[in-house]
């Protein structure tokens, strides 16, 4: 009696998760490929059309404008974010650092306000007139006070890597100080013995000892920027900005599937999103020869 | 000398990561007619709550708020439950199946989530559930990353607790509510605070599934504010201060096991 109930119930505690994955995970990711062949308004009428979509999605320079602008953002914030995040990490695990727990609760607060409230408090920063961003700008730097951020098609981008990197670069850092306080402090000892410098200690001990942590940050950063929604249009609202300056891949699609109701093209969108991303992860962890024989 | 740099370094960046939060702060208790030229934050004598009056009267934002918390807290507590449980069983059960389940849980983690919003309003249309909060919360009652981080934190629960209760005559959910659960403590508090603020700060599917005022949630509610002409700043500033509110307070609540929670899995200790 007993020992069968043990055997059985492992299957019950996953029953949930099995059943939830097969309605809400299995069953949408195969209708999400069936519906990138149709043509569609709304949930009720459909049209084969094959793969006419992802044809149509190649030479639609509404979706490259997307793809450019999302790319842009990536790899502004990721390259702005991680070293910044990684510096003040190294920073704060110096073992004279005083207040270490109220540094790291500081850069982490932006965290806390959250993506949906830190864009609506941005809306106020990044006005033009009476907004923080510009007064103290110009209040430090003497720039104009007027600028307009959000209106001038080549400052959209980097208004809103700016956002990100204010919200995120703290997070990150919880991460790799979690990291760096796990390398083994008799490496550094050793390294000092052998007479290796700072420089020679961070590239030889620092990066090594981070390695898995790094790649998970640098790929989920990269994942997470190429789907960057919700801080775009609550910023720029559906009109997606000046020029379409800050139209992105996930907002394309919303636009495309639940303003104009052709669910097909989101769900071709979708896919789209999804090898774009899938390969560059790939491409990343080659690199960083994650997964091959560590020598 | 370098120690003195180091602090500034760290200091800028503080006052960089504070300043707009304070500022915000400010903006809530700021006169209308004090937006208008800038200052960083108004006499103590011109504080005004003309803000809060403003907003309530402007839409039903304590009926947003009580949607926000009817939605996250029960996905909160449906996610805490199958989670918890799903991980209690990959973590202290051999059984035929494992290593699939968990290549499958792994595979759903990769999929970007704007994939699944076509077939997903779809689905929901089907099951009328827009313009529903059980269309918010249904789709989300598994988490996932909940489940591996309760596998990790289990892992560690000793065998032989386990079957010092199996002895005891416990059937085996009752060891998961009476022995693993309670030993598992921090791991639920990190869970809570991580996958409320995922839910509180939700809003691209709200913002698909909801279309009457009434249902809305605080970011959808919120945001009608945003890009009207002549917005009511004062009021966008005082609303959001409140709408985060809630997430601060859970924070200290339980900020010990988040930090812990969120490295968990990421760190090998």
């Amino acid at each position: 009696m007993q020992l069968k109930s043990a055997r059985t119930a492992p299957y019950l505690f996953l029953a949930p998760f099995v059943i939830s994955f097969l309605i809400f995970g299995a069953y949408p990711i195969i209708r999400s490929m069936i519906l990138s062949l149709y043509i569609t308004s709304g949930p009720e009428a459909q049209h084969f059309v094959g793969l006419d979509n992802y044809l149509h999605l190649l030479q639609d320079p509404d979706f490259w404008t997307a793809v450019r602008n999302t790319a842009t953002f990536a790899i502004g914030s990721v390259a702005l974010q991680l070293p910044i995040s990684l510096g003040l990490a190294i920073l704060l695990n110096r073992p004279d650092i005083r207040a270490r727990n109220v540094f790291r609760f500081i850069f982490f607060s932006p965290n806390l306000m959250g993506l949906v409230f830190s864009a609506l408090l941005f809306t106020l920063i990044l006005a033009p007139k009476f907004g923080l961003l510009n007064a103290g700008l110009h209040a430090l730097f003497g720039l104009s006070a007027t600028t307009r951020w959000l209106s001038t098609p080549e400052l959209v981008m980097p208004a809103l890597i700016m956002v990100a990197l204010w919200l995120y670069t703290g997070f990150n850092m919880v991460y790799f100080l979690a990291a760096l306080q796990s390398v083994d402090t008799e490496l550094y000892e050793a390294a000092t013995i052998d007479g290796a410098g700072r420089w020679s200690q961070f590239w030889h001990v620092t990066l090594p000892g981070i390695k898995p942590v790094l790649i998970f940050v640098v790929v989920l950063s990269t994942i997470g920027s190429f789907q960057l929604f919700e801080l775009a249009y609550l910023l720029l609202g559906n009109s997606s900005g000046p020029d379409q300056a800050g139209l992105t891949i996930v907002m394309y699609l919303y636009q495309n599937g639940f303003l104009g109701g052709d669910l097909g093209y989101a769900a071709a969108i979708g896919w789209t999103l999804a090898g774009m991303v899938l390969i560059l992860s790939m491409i990343q962890l080659r690199i960083t020869g994650t997964g091959q024989e560590e020598s | 000398m370098r120690r003195t740099i180091i602090y500034s370094l760290l200091m800028l960046f503080a006052i960089l990561c504070l300043v707009p939060i304070i500022w915000l702060v400010a903006s809530a208790f700021k006169a209308n007619a004090d937006f208008q030229v800038f200052a960083f934050a108004p006499p103590v004598d011109r504080l005004t709550l003309a803000n809060f009056f403003s907003l309530f009267r402007q839409m039903p934002f304590m009926r947003f708020m009580m949607n926000s918390f009817f939605v996250a807290g029960v996905t909160v507590i449906v996610q805490l439950f199958f989670s918890s449980l799903g991980g209690f069983a990959l973590a202290k059960y051999a059984f035929a199946g494992k290593k699939v389940i968990m290549g499958v849980m792994l595979a759903t983690m990769m999929i970007p989530g704007p994939v699944l919003l076509a077939p997903m309003y779809e689905l929901i249309y089907h099951l009328r559930l827009v313009d529903t909060h059980l269309g918010l919360i249904v789709p989300g009652m598994v988490n996932v990353f909940g489940m591996f981080l309760f596998r990790q934190s289990m892992l560690s629960v000793p065998d032989e607790m386990l079957q010092a209760a199996r002895i005891d005559g416990c059937n085996e959910f009752q060891i998961f509510w009476h022995v693993v659960l309670p030993v598992s403590r921090p791991i639920i508090g990190a869970f809570c605070l991580i996958a409320f603020m995922g839910t509180w700060n939700s809003f691209l599917w709200p913002q698909i599934i909801l279309q009457s005022s009434d249902r809305f949630t605080l970011p959808i509610g919120l945001n009608q504010m945003v890009g009207v002409y002549e917005a009511d700043y004062g009021a966008l500033m005082s609303g959001t201060l409140l709408a985060v509110l809630p997430v601060v307070v859970l924070f200290f609540l339980l900020q010990k096991e988040f930090i812990a929670g969120l490295t968990k899995g990421a760190v090998k200790g």
